[in-house]
């Protein structure tokens, strides 16, 4: 059953991340990007951690998404024209995706050998509680930096959009 | 095998009580606005209009669909989609009621009980605002889009509020399983989580009708500006599955208010205290009522539709006396009476307040509503570590 679900949901994924590079209309690829963050929830909870896949669905899929469609609609952004590829391009584009490809997969074999294959309900340790303490004892320092960062992202963020005084 | 019988038998009885409700809802709202400005309302299909509903259905199933020549056509499909789906899939986590024993099988009276079941609320509201920001891009229309961006700016920004209020309650009950939440507020109304969180009450249910786009935070339907909104260029059922959907989230809203902060299915004092009872009173009592005035008419069809009705009320005080349904309808009831309460609440508001101006509404938010309601998680929090 895992199984099923996991190569559905994959699948949704890579056709869903494919299509935000082929679309040329920015809603059309900001919709499919949605896609790739909502099945990308779905094989976090199948791999046992629901509060990150939850965290996924309402931080990427709901707010971020939300602003890239807020903002592309403001700007009313039309659909980009094809212009034709350089010789460059045609010519060695194919073969160097397929050498990129099959780089990642050699890494991934040598880094990885003896990866045991991940079942549903094996791993435990996502609930909101254990994520909780993992992030308050032992990623404490981490955590309270990273929250130091965001604020002042935000700081600055309000300094650049204010008006100038007179 | 077992639970995925019951599972679908309890999705179908759901599904169908949910659809029921909403299309009532709208009955019963165009009864209680038309009351509050001293009109009739409904009144012609069927008796005091209750037919109303079910004429709407087939006016709106039977009207002609149209699709404008100038619209983006898959998003164009895709939004009002969205939008019912989103509103409708949050009931599956809500407990309506204790467990209960049907033909020797024991269940709950809730579709499933996450231990996340908060969170997936907050992430399916979340991706509600696509249906509705995506209606208003498609249309491709100057007062669709409008409607869309006032409606996606508001829904974005209540929902920081929203989640505050919803953060506060959730330090005191300690948990995010909607079912755990309920049975640590058992006992009296002075174990519900609206006594010591009363400003998260209020910041909530106000949030809760800028998310639902209720009046008076309907900007983005302002008819006198934006014609209808979002739903400008939507007709048939595709504009009945917006307006399912904002009935859906209203209904969502008040149920999630029952949950966290007035006890669920809990009753109002102990049954020790007699609670089990209140329901037969008060079901007794209308019964009464309402035979007594359908002896004295006011009007020539009260004579009929008044009896009937008390009737249909004594029958339902007798059911709640039976052992066997007692333990099913008694939790049930107090739920329902809840969301009830709340529902008629989003109407009366309605029926009362006029429509907020558009920056009155953002200034309420940011500057109101959200230290509000991040004072409140501070002080709460502080008590909690400091009592523990």
């Amino acid at each position: 059953m895992d199984v099923i679900l996991f190569l559905i949901f994959a699948i949704i994924a890579v056709v869903c991340a494919v299509n935000v590079v082929v679309q040329t209309h920015p809603i059309s690829s900001a919709i499919s990007l949605i896609g790739v963050m909502a099945s990308l929830a779905v094989l976090y909870l199948l791999l046992g951690a629901e509060f990150i896949a939850m965290a996924q669905i309402i931080v990427y899929a709901g707010a971020v998404m939300v602003l890239f469609v807020f903002v592309i609609m403001l700007l009313n952004a039309g659909a980009e024209s094809k212009r034709g590829r350089s010789l460059m391009a045609q010519l060695l584009g194919m073969p160097l995706l397929i050498a990129f490809l099959a780089l990642a997969s050699y890494f991934i074999q040598r880094l990885y050998p003896t990866g045991a294959i991940v079942h549903f309900g094996v791993f435990q340790g996502g609930s909101a509680q254990s994520v909780g303490m993992a992030l308050f004892t032992t990623y404490l320092l981490p955590f309270e930096v990273t929250s130091v960062l965001i604020l002042i992202g935000i700081v600055g963020a309000v300094v650049l959009a204010r008006k100038e005084l007179p | 095998m077992e639970f995925f019988v019951i599972s679908i038998i309890k999705a179908a009885v759901v599904a169908f009580a949910l659809l029921t409700t909403l299309a009532y809802l709208q009955w019963v709202e165009r009864k209680v606005i038309a009351h509050i400005q001293v009109r009739l309302g409904p009144s012609r299909v069927g008796p005091h209009g209750l037919l109303q509903p079910l004429a709407d259905v087939i006016k709106l199933i039977t009207k002609e669909d149209l699709i404008p020549p100038y619209v983006n056509k898959f998003v164009y499909l895709l939004a009002p989609f969205l939008a019912v789906t989103m509103s409708l899939i949050s009931i599956s986590v809500i407990p309506f009621g204790s467990e209960i024993q049907v033909f020797g099988h024991t269940t709950w009276m809730q579709l499933t009980d996450l231990n996340i079941g908060l969170l997936f609320i907050l992430a399916v509201s979340s991706m509600g605002v696509y249906g509705i920001a995506l209606a208003g891009w498609a249309s491709n229309n100057k007062y669709a889009l409008l409607g869309g961006l006032r409606s996606s700016a508001q829904m974005i920004s209540y929902e920081l509020p929203l989640s505050l209020a919803i953060a506060a309650p959730l330090l005191l009950v300690n948990t995010l399983s909607l079912r755990e939440i309920v049975q640590k507020q058992a006992g009296s109304i002075l174990n519900w989580n609206v006594l010591p969180q009363i400003v998260s009450f209020f910041v909530f249910v106000i949030a809760g009708f800028a998310e639902t786009n209720r009046v008076p935070f309907d900007l983005p339907e302002a008819e006198n500006e934006l014609v209808a909104g979002f739903h400008t260029e939507y007709s048939s059922m595709k504009f009945a599955a917006f307006f399912m959907a904002e009935y859906g989230n209203m209904v969502t809203i008040t149920c999630i208010t029952a949950v966290l902060f007035l006890g669920g299915w809990q009753p109002l004092f102990p049954a020790a205290w007699g609670s089990n009872y209140v329901p037969v009173v008060l079901f007794a009592a209308v019964g009464a009522l309402a035979i007594y005035h359908g002896l004295h008419p006011a009007r020539r069809r009260d004579r009929l539709t008044l009896p009937v009705f008390g009737a249909v009320s004594l029958v339902l005080a007798v059911l709640f006396l039976l052992p066997p349904l007692q333990q099913a309808l008694i939790p049930l009831f107090w739920f329902v009476a809840k969301v009830g309460s709340l529902l008629f609440v989003f109407i009366w508001v309605r029926g009362t307040l006029p429509r907020f101006r558009y920056d009155q509404l953002m200034g309420f938010a940011w500057k109101v509503l959200f230290p509000a309601a991040l004072l409140n998680l501070l002080v709460t929090a502080f008590v909690v570590a400091w009592r523990s």
